[in-house]
């Protein structure tokens, strides 16, 4: 039976038979941990009474939520991380070498085509950009990971969206996300696999198709799968850390579902409060007043990314009453900004330019919002008190919009700060 | 036979984890320090007035959004007996399993359960009694894999005997 990529993936890495529902016993190339996820991780790994990991070079750790380390409880469980990654000889980066996890393992050639990885967060499907099935699942599972070398999967029906056209200067893979996550809500592709397809992707930057696999999660997805082209093996090609053999999709698959994404006519985008779902032409709700900027997260915090808003920040300043955080997702992104310029601009336009961390994103430190206040982040979720205060809201953009908007103070189409000329 | 009784607390569709159990508390793995503040961000009042057995009701796609165990380990701190929802997200589900927190999917007792109602659920057999409205459901099976997983005790002892097994 012709196969689907998800299912081409999971064959290659089970005995079992691969059908749509069934659950299949399967290996996995890669399982790592952050400094949130590892200790309770550690606690069941014990429990299981494993005393190795399956292979210390395919299991990692990696501190990147409350590092730097935020408070003593937070110190803590970096710790305890930190002595179980050396006890095992396992992968482990320490802060100032690590970066966001969803960032950093692809840059360093551990998460590959055809891969599966499991990862203890839930943006983990961050890698489908480049055809590897990786997905989130919880502590008690990586352990088990880090333990058998192996884990279940249920084989997901898989969605096929098509993204069609060729999209203005002003659109990237956050407004495509966005659009595709308006369209078909938060639980649109629960306990499916997405596979993105058409000829709007075939272009597209690389660090666009990261922004566009680490949404999956939030239409519900296990996973969010990139075909691999030439641009996705030359990378893998010259980063890898092992050997791939990456896996395409049969002629004649049969898919769940299809969704046709015309992008042509798409406009910069935004997700209201409180769901990523909750999705609006930015230019709708330009009387939306803000009071913090963050540009950064395993969704928008690469070079790209910090390139967009650079173009549009240079030789301006950031609105009186806004804060503008921006925090590079690695050294190498943080790196390339520097010699490029875009840190100086950041920091002359009146931002603040932080350590690779997660930071705000999910509530964790480096720009906490109090009750009333409002930020335009280019990270993933916007749930109620995602980064503080529940009375707090947070609008999803793309980093070009975050940019506009930090300048102006309000909710901010690009194009209606720099003219459609960009 | 495993019997769990108490009262309804009804939410709608999509509870995430960040409600569930806010970050800012994921700084310890202690299911009774986190059960303090289950719920806090949608219903403040939740930790501090569930009884021990209550039961969680939501909609679809309960606990979607991060992959952070310590939600299903708030609840269970919280010392909520179950959760019943119509679906689940998909980590949300394996986490439950794997920390022996009981849920179901019964969309028809999600229907037509209201706050307060009085429950009483035979988890082994997946039937749900709504005693305040006389009504009895049962729960969507889990597949056979899963149930062999739960009967074993969950993950965790399952890995263990895979271990030994295998010699290591």
């Amino acid at each position: 039976m012709p196969k689907t990529l998800v299912e081409a993936i999971i064959a290659a890495h089970t005995k079992d038979p691969v059908r749509v529902g069934e659950i299949c016993k399967v290996s996995v190339d890669f399982a790592f941990a952050n400094d949130i996820t590892t200790p309770p991780a550690v606690t069941s790994f014990r429990k299981m009474g494993a005393r190795k990991v399956f292979d210390p070079q395919r299991c990692a750790v990696l501190p990147d939520h409350f590092t730097p380390q935020k408070d003593i409880a937070a110190a803590e469980q970096a710790k305890a991380s930190r002595e179980f990654a050396q006890e095992q000889g396992m992968l482990y980066w320490e802060v100032g070498r690590v970066g966001v996890e969803h960032a950093f393992l692809p840059e360093q050639g551990y998460i590959l085509p055809g891969d599966i990885i499991l990862g203890a967060d839930s943006h983990t499907c961050t890698g489908g950009a480049l055809g590897a099935l990786a997905t989130g699942v919880g502590s008690t599972d990586l352990a088990a990971a880090w333990a058998l070398g192996e884990s279940w999967l249920r084989v997901p029906p898989t969605l096929r969206v098509e993204f069609d056209g060729s999209p203005s200067s002003f659109i990237t893979g956050k407004d495509m996300i966005l659009a595709l996550l308006g369209k078909i809500g938060v639980q649109g592709a629960r306990y499916m696999a997405m596979e993105f397809d058409g000829d709007a992707l075939e272009d597209l930057p690389l660090d666009d198709r990261f922004t566009m696999a680490n949404m999956a999660i939030e239409g519900g997805a296990k996973t969010g799968l990139f075909v691999p082209d030439e641009q996705v093996l030359n990378y893998a090609n010259k980063r890898g850390t092992r050997s791939f053999t990456p896996r395409y999709p049969d002629r004649g698959a049969r898919y769940a579902r299809e969704e046709i994404i015309k992008v042509d006519s798409l406009e910069p985008l935004v997700a209201l409060h409180p769901s990523p779902g909750n999705v609006c032409a930015a230019r709708e709700v330009s009387d939306l007043e803000i009071h913090q900027v963050f540009i950064g997260s395993c969704t928008n915090g690469r070079i790209r990314d910090l390139e967009g808003a650079a173009r549009i920040m240079k030789g301006k300043k950031i609105a009186p009453g806004v804060r503008c955080i921006v925090i590079p997702a690695s050294y190498e992104v943080y790196s390339q900004a520097l010699e490029r310029g875009y840190i100086a601009t950041f920091i002359d336009a009146g931002a603040v330019v932080c350590t690779p961390s997660c930071g705000p994103c999910l509530g964790g430190h480096l720009g906490i919002l109090a009750s009333g206040e409002r930020c335009v982040a280019t990270s993933n979720r916007n749930f109620v008190g995602r980064m503080g205060s529940p009375k707090s809201e947070v609008v999803l953009a793309s980093p070009l919009t975050a940019a506009a908007s930090a300048l102006t103070g309000y909710v901010t189409d690009p194009r209606d700060y720099l003219g459609e000329s960009f | 036979m495993s019997i769990i009784q108490g009262k309804a607390w009804k939410y709608g569709d999509d509870v995430d984890t960040d409600v569930i159990i806010p970050a800012r508390y994921l700084v310890t793995g202690d299911p009774e320090e986190l059960g303090k503040h289950c719920m806090e961000d949608l219903d403040a009042s939740f930790a501090s007035s569930v009884s021990p057995g209550d039961i969680l009701v939501g909609g679809e796609n309960f606990g979607c959004g991060s992959s952070r165990e310590h939600a299903p380990l708030a609840i269970k701190g919280a010392k909520c007996g179950g959760v019943i929802a119509k679906s689940y997200a998909r980590i949300f589900f394996r986490n439950a399993i794997n920390v022996g927190l009981p849920i179901l999917e019964c969309p028809e007792a999600v229907e037509e359960a209201q706050q307060g109602d009085t429950f009483s659920i035979d988890t082994e057999k997946g039937i749900i009694a709504n005693l305040s409205r006389k009504k009895t459901y049962q729960a969507a099976a889990f597949p056979p894999f899963l149930s062999e997983l739960i009967a074993l005790g969950g993950l965790i002892p399952y890995v263990r005997k895979q271990l030994e097994e295998s010699g290591q």
